[in-house]
């Protein structure tokens, strides 16, 4: 099992290996087309994240102490960077994630080639899924 | 006469900004305007050697600003042709102007039972101020009906405008659509009925030649920024008797006569709206880019601007897959589309990354998406600085997006 930063390491590598954002758009579009759908009964008002244009939904579940994601979105580029937060985090303890520190984001230039609107986005995306972590913490 | 684009883009100093290393394309003016040269110095130049706050003092520069402020509100008269200079008030925007005759107006005028009509095609700066006084007031907001094309009935309005109905408040072109409405009308049907009416002009007025008095609207509003002016700048125009019957806006300086702890009198129109100190750089530049336009001439403009759209729509209309939201006959240039299967956001961020701005989404106008049943759209608006080159480069883009995201 790889470690969160382990994962975020590979994904800088990854997009390291584009110059143009016009690739790495391409990547996120691939990646979110090789994402399965999230199942109908998951798509709730509860687990919608607000923010964005486009709708986008967080299931997240407990197994073995460990919390993994499910995610969709309606627009595929959406649905790309909420999946490689779904990456780096799934199948991690309540604990890691919480703690996590999402440096790749930063290194991937990510944020600042985000419009304002689907940067905020992408904030309460990883916001959620650090209050899923927090709450199974608890528990 | 036919424009000088070439020339007229060098009046505008950010067409020449590189965005993610391409050339930008802005075609977002139905969002906001760029400002000409000659609107940016107006306004340094105002701070620079003539800044003072107006209407209070004695002294030199107070006294050339506050000439200055005024002489833009006379301009805009002239503009509109309103029948008074005093009929003309300053607000922050078109926003700013719909909320101060809900608030005033329609506090004073509008009670329990009383109806308010708009459209379904309305921004929602011309839904939410009504909802928020039918809620305080018991009053009921109605809507004339979109048709398939993006326009209204008159045959609807006619129905729906009654003796019951106290306002009828109508966009004059619609910013998700672009469809132009038939304003002459709904204000003879309105005054028919004894109902006063709005115009909501934020997409006409840099279009369309505006003559208040001919229209016989009672109340036209719009923004600065969306003619090319400061953001922050806006009017309300309102008929003189009707402005007097209002009760004031905002309290504070300048909107007063006297003030006492036994009461205080109210200034005469335009100042009674006016309270505390404006955006008075901005009103003055206004004026500048109100001249800019008249310079060019809006019959020049408005026949530039329909040869684009005319372009626009023909060769959008020829990609597979995209279909154009908004078909009315009578239609300003604003083009709002979706390709098939393709979230209009996804259209918007690849767009962008090749240097094009367009806006996606619902526009502030919910209601018309919800009409057609789809999360938003595409939009591609022109202004007279934009040419027939940027259009082909925006279907490229468009044919790329698609590429990439099918
Ligand atoms: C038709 C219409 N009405 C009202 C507004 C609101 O204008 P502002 O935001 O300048 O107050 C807009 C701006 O998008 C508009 O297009």
């Amino acid at each position: 099992m790889q470690t969160i930063n382990s994962i975020q390491d590979e994904i800088i590598e990854d997009f390291s290996m584009y110059d143009d954002w016009n690739d790495k758009y391409e990547y996120l579009i691939e990646f979110g087309k090789s994402l399965g759908k999230l199942d109908e009964q998951y798509k709730t008002e509860e687990n919608r994240i607000h923010g964005c244009q486009s709708r986008v939904w967080l299931h997240g579940e407990i197994k073995d102490d460990k919390l993994f994601f499910y995610a969709d979105s309606d627009a595929i580029i959406t649905k790309g960077i909420v999946g490689l937060l779904v990456r780096v985090l799934s199948g991690h303890t309540p604990n890691e994630i919480a703690e996590s520190d999402l440096y790749f984001i930063e290194k991937i230039g990510l944020k600042d080639h985000l419009s304002p609107n689907r940067a905020n986005g992408l904030v309460a995306m990883v916001k959620k899924m650090k209050t899923y972590g927090i709450a199974f913490q608890a528990k | 006469m036919s424009l000088n684009i070439p020339q007229i883009r060098a009046d505008f100093p950010i067409l020449n900004e590189k965005i993610r290393g391409k050339q930008l394309v802005y075609l977002d003016n139905g969002a906001s305007t760029q400002k000409p040269q000659v609107v940016i110095d107006a306004e340094s130049y105002y701070y620079e050697h003539q800044y003072a706050n107006i209407h209070r003092g004695v002294h030199y520069l107070s006294q050339v600003g506050t000439d200055l402020y005024e002489n833009v509100r006379k301009q805009v008269q002239q503009f509109i042709n309103a029948k008074h200079e005093h009929e003309i008030i300053y607000t922050k925007g078109t926003t700013n102007a719909i909320n101060l005759v809900a608030y005033t107006f329609g506090r004073k005028f509008i009670n329990e039972g009383d109806e308010i009509l708009i459209t379904e095609m309305e921004h929602h700066s011309n839904i939410v101020p009504w909802q928020m006084l039918c809620e305080e007031k018991k009053c009921i907001l109605k809507y004339i009906p979109l048709q398939a094309d993006g326009s209204i009935n008159i045959g609807d309005a006619e129905r729906l405008i009654t003796p019951k109905t106290k306002l009828v408040s109508v966009m004059y072109v619609s910013n998700a659509l672009g469809t132009i409405n038939p304003i002459e009308e709904l204000i003879a049907i309105a005054h028919k009925n004894g109902a006063k009416i709005l115009i909501d002009a934020a997409q006409a007025i840099q279009h369309f030649t505006i003559d208040v008095q001919a229209l016989d609207c009672d109340f036209f509003v719009f923004s600065g920024h969306k003619i090319y002016g400061p953001t922050g700048t806006g009017i309300l125009y309102g008929k003189e008797q009707i402005l007097n019957e209002m009760p004031p806006y905002e309290g504070g300086g300048d909107m007063i006569k006297t003030v006492s702890f036994s009461g205080t009198t109210y200034n005469d129109l335009p100042f009674k709206f006016e309270a505390g100190t404006p955006n008075i750089a901005g009103c003055i530049a206004l004026g500048t880019a109100i001249k800019y336009v008249q310079d060019l001439g809006i019959d020049n403009i408005r026949a530039y601007e329909t040869e684009l759209l005319n372009y626009a729509t023909e060769k959008l209309s020829a990609i597979e897959g995209l279909k154009i939201y908004g078909t009315a006959k009578h239609k300003s240039s604003v083009i709002s589309f979706l390709l098939d299967g393709i979230h209009p956001y996804d259209v918007g961020v690849i767009l962008d990354n090749q240097g094009i701005a367009i806006r996606t989404g619902h526009h502030c106008a919910q209601p018309v998406m919800d009409h057609y049943g789809i999360p938003g759209t595409c939009r591609a608006s022109f202004a007279f600085y934009n040419t027939k080159e940027e259009v082909d480069v925006l279907v490229d883009g468009i044919l790329k997006a698609k590429k990439m995201l099918s």
